[in-house]
């Protein structure tokens, strides 16, 4: 009996083709895109719920001011791991989740560049992410130092060398960068050569503008991260003496490669969603997306200068005035193209009939929170301003605004937008709504009321607080409860519909993606034959343009 | 279907044996597909790397500039700090120089020939090997260990990283040869071979700037 691996190969995509996928295939070392992608997207939204579940204990302990719920290294331990698990384990991989499901089907590709390596980047993740939740179990606990993990007060560590919770959030960190940047390698490479015929730059979807974008800062900035991350971790175990400073070490370094990467993180983290606004606002309003190509143009624009803007994180940290003044203008810079895509979002919609399905009450919902957001952070970004808020619940307020209300909420449009492509069913509608508002306001209330704390001046990162402050935190408490239990008809809709939803046809928004060509969900190759695109994204409402699918082109 | 199951379980031997290859195939670079294809995407891929990890090379920099910039004793008392001794310059000229050896074994395969390319690749592998020697009988005699002040983190930092990237460069080229001897498969190996070539190219062009600032800045 032979056994020749390529015809199984063979065999199995052919019966994958006509069976589509079993939920087995799900927990499998699979190089199909859209396997991985929804591997990433499961899996990374455990970790939110893990996350939110954390965060709940913090709004707990601050619903009165003393410490009395958890100690205090258990709280500093909940914040850290809130604060990591959100943004590495949850926003930025979900983004990788998404975008490998939707990159090739919307450039008219097969596969991405290299699945192999495609399906190694996401299963880094796991174990790096159990790795991290492990040291919950520690004797000493988790780290402590927050996300930003500052040395020297990360250096000082109770306990062993290796075996404490500071080490092993390190090293599950390289990991989770390693994953990330052999995906940006593979992002950057699928966009650039794996387009369909007549697919050209100024005919991608702005997601995928979006994605190539943020994949170009986790190219160049991440290693910043990683080399930090090295360098802590010779500190903390091996003796080295970078970021000591009784031993000549200097942490401000750490802050400069920390930041170098974490400012544009925000914005890897921040483009896909304005990505997703820039597909769902335009389906549902019918309208082509205004100023397609500026809004194209800005979103490299973004990019390359969030690159520049780091030090914005560091103007308490002794850091001389001619460069909080160099960078108080380049993050100001900053607000011209993003003030271009949030004038593109309103010009699309303006004057429309607009369409409130579930996924465009998300997308509306996370763009004009944005607003929010995005002007506290130039006010932040103001020196003088910056340095009396610093380390309050301003900043929290801010920052939850883009991550939260923003770019979670975007998220929540992309799943509900692309579920019936996704799953070959339709989510329930009526859920669906009752999931947005039970997110739209708690969040607003939780959020919103960080701001008045932080300009009164309660510190984040803190246990106990003055009595003065209670009043502003019970609000903000009970609004992140509200916010927990808002997962829950969210989660029913999700599993009850991919189970028992009526089936969805392959375009049901009828909006003009190429991802919408293919049928729902797509065959294993992604499309029957590669299309040809002779058209602009968002030709809405212009019948004059339609895909042509050539048969003479199979590959 | 429990004899099925059976037959489809990893734990067979014969199996792994049959299939070894064709992972192997899949995972080493030059897998799948027709070779035009996949050459042009595979080095974008790669270069898009490695400009990823000189980013990781210039931060370390970064680090150790700035450190030596604003620490007045550099060198802890007794410390003499890097030497630069004959058996660095030697060792250093030898690792330059096999980037003028690996080109021409890369081109050789190019052109089909094959004993060409594979002896010049040997030479190559050499030249690789006897500079990582040379670094560990460098560090062997230094005067400081990693923990001795900021000199000796760095430059355990700078020297042991790159040091790293000439082993994985040495183990390509190994793994590159090997595969040069596996019948029939020596020209779907361009990919990976050009992939090495750039990498090692890459490993010696960082010497050059570690080179620089850890044997040649005096203080
Ligand atoms: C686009 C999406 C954005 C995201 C996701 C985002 C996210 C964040 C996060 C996570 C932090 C807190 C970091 C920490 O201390 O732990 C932060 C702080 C900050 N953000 Fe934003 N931000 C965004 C937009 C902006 C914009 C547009 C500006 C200015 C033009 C800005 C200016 C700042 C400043 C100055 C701080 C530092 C505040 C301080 O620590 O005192 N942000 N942002
Ligand atoms: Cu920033």
């Amino acid at each position: 009996m032979t056994h020749d691996f390529s015809q199984e190969m063979i065999e199995d995509r052919e019966s994958q083709n006509q069976q589509g996928n079993t939920w087995r295939e799900y927990f499998s070392f699979n190089t199909d895109h859209k396997v991985i992608g929804i591997q990433y997207m499961v899996m990374t939204f455990i970790f939110f719920l893990i996350g939110g579940l954390l965060a709940m204990l913090i709004r707990a302990e601050l619903l009165t001011p003393e410490s009395n719920l958890v100690d205090r290294p258990l709280y500093n331990g909940l914040f850290t791991m809130h604060g990591t698990i959100m943004i590495f384990l949850w926003i930025i991989p979900f983004n990788a989740g998404l975008s490998n499901y939707l990159v090739p089907l919307m450039i008219g590709a097969r596969d991405m560049a290299f699945p192999l390596l495609n399906a190694i980047s996401f299963w880094i993740l796991p174990p790096a992410g159990l790795l991290l939740l492990s040291s919950f179990f520690l004797p000493n606990g988790t780290a402590q130092s927050g996300w930003w993990s500052y040395p020297p007060i990360s250096l000082q560590v109770p306990g062993d060398q290796f075996i404490n919770g500071e080490f092993i959030w390190i090293v599950s960190l390289v990991l989770i960068g390693i994953s990330s940047i052999m995906g940006a390698v593979n992002f950057v490479t699928t966009i650039f050569w794996m387009r369909a015929p007549g697919m050209t730059f100024f005919r991608m979807p702005v997601f995928v503008w979006s994605v190539f974008s943020a994949q170009l800062l986790q190219l160049i900035n991440l290693p910043a991260l990683t080399a930090a991350l090295i360098l802590l971790l010779l500190d903390l175990s091996f003796g080295t003496q970078f970021f000591k400073p009784d031993e000549n070490g200097d942490p401000i370094i750490y802050q400069h490669l920390f930041w170098f990467y974490s400012h544009p993180a925000v914005y890897i983290m921040a483009l896909p969603a304005f990505g997703i606004f820039a597909e769902v606002l335009p389906a549902f309003s019918r309208n082509p997306l205004f100023g397609y190509r500026s809004v194209a143009i800005a979103t490299l624009g973004i990019a390359a200068i969030s690159i520049f803007v780091w030090v914005h994180h560091m103007f308490t940290s002794a850091t001389p005035g001619w460069m909080r003044m160099t960078f108080m203008a380049t993050s100001m810079l900053v607000a011209i193209p993003t003030g271009i895509k949030a004038f593109a979002w309103t010009a699309t919609i303006w004057r429309s009939k607009l369409h409130l399905e579930t996924p465009m009450l998300f997308a509306m919902g996370g763009a004009a929170m944005f607003i929010f957001g995005g002007v506290t952070g130039v006010m932040l970004a103001a020196t003088p301003f910056d340095i009396h808020v610093n380390n309050t619940y301003f900043v929290v307020g801010h920052f939850h605004y883009i991550v939260f209300n923003t770019i979670t909420m975007a998220i929540f449009a992309a799943i509900y937008y692309w579920f019936p492509k996704i799953t070959g069913r339709m989510y329930a509608e009526g859920w669906g709504k009752l999931h947005f508002w039970l997110t739209f306001i708690p969040a607003n209330i939780t959020f919103f009321s960080m701001h008045p704390l932080g300009l009164q001046g309660m510190l984040r990162r803190v246990s106990s607080y003055d009595p003065q402050y209670q009043g502003w935190n019970i609000i903000a408490s009970l609004g992140s409860f509200l916010l927990g239990a808002s997962t829950l008809p969210f989660i029913a809709n999700i599993v009850g519909s991919w189970l028992y939803g009526p089936k969805a046809v392959d375009n049901p928004w009828h909006a003009t993606g190429l991802e919408w060509t293919t049928s729902s969900p797509p065959p294993r190759d992604n499309f029957e034959e590669i299309p040809i695109v002779t058209r602009p994204p968002y030709d809405y409402g212009n019948p004059k343009y339609s895909v042509i699918v050539n048969s003479d082109n199979s590959e | 279907m429990q004899s099925r199951h059976i037959d489809e379980s990893p734990i067979r031997f014969d199996l792994w044996r049959q299939r070894l290859p064709n992972w192997l195939q899949r995972f080493l670079p030059s897998g799948g597909g027709s070779h035009e294809d996949h050459h042009g995407k595979g080095m974008f891929g790669f270069t898009v790397f490695l400009l990823s990890e000189s980013i990781i090379f210039l931060s370390f920099i970064f680090t150790y500039v700035a450190l030596r910039l604003t620490t007045k004793n550099w060198l802890p008392p007794g410390i003499s700090g890097p030497e630069l001794s004959t058996f660095v310059v030697i060792n250093t000229v030898v690792l330059l120089s096999s980037s003028f050896i690996i080109q021409p074994a890369e081109n050789a395969l190019k052109h089909n020939q094959l004993s060409k390319f594979r002896w010049l690749w040997l030479i190559t592998i050499a030249m690789g090997s006897y500079f990582l020697v040379g670094l560990l009988i460098e560090w062997k005699n230094l005067d400081f260990k990693i923990t001795t002040g900021l000199v000796g983190s760095t430059f355990y930092l700078l020297t042991g990283f790159h040091g790293l990237h000439v082993l994985a460069g040495v183990v390509l080229q190994i793994v590159m040869l090997i595969r040069s001897f596996i019948p029939g498969n020596y020209n779907k190996t361009h990919f990976g071979t050009s992939a090495t070539t750039l990498f090692w190219h890459f490993v010696d062009v960082v010497w050059v700037f570690l080179f620089s600032l850890l044997y040649l800045w005096r203080t």
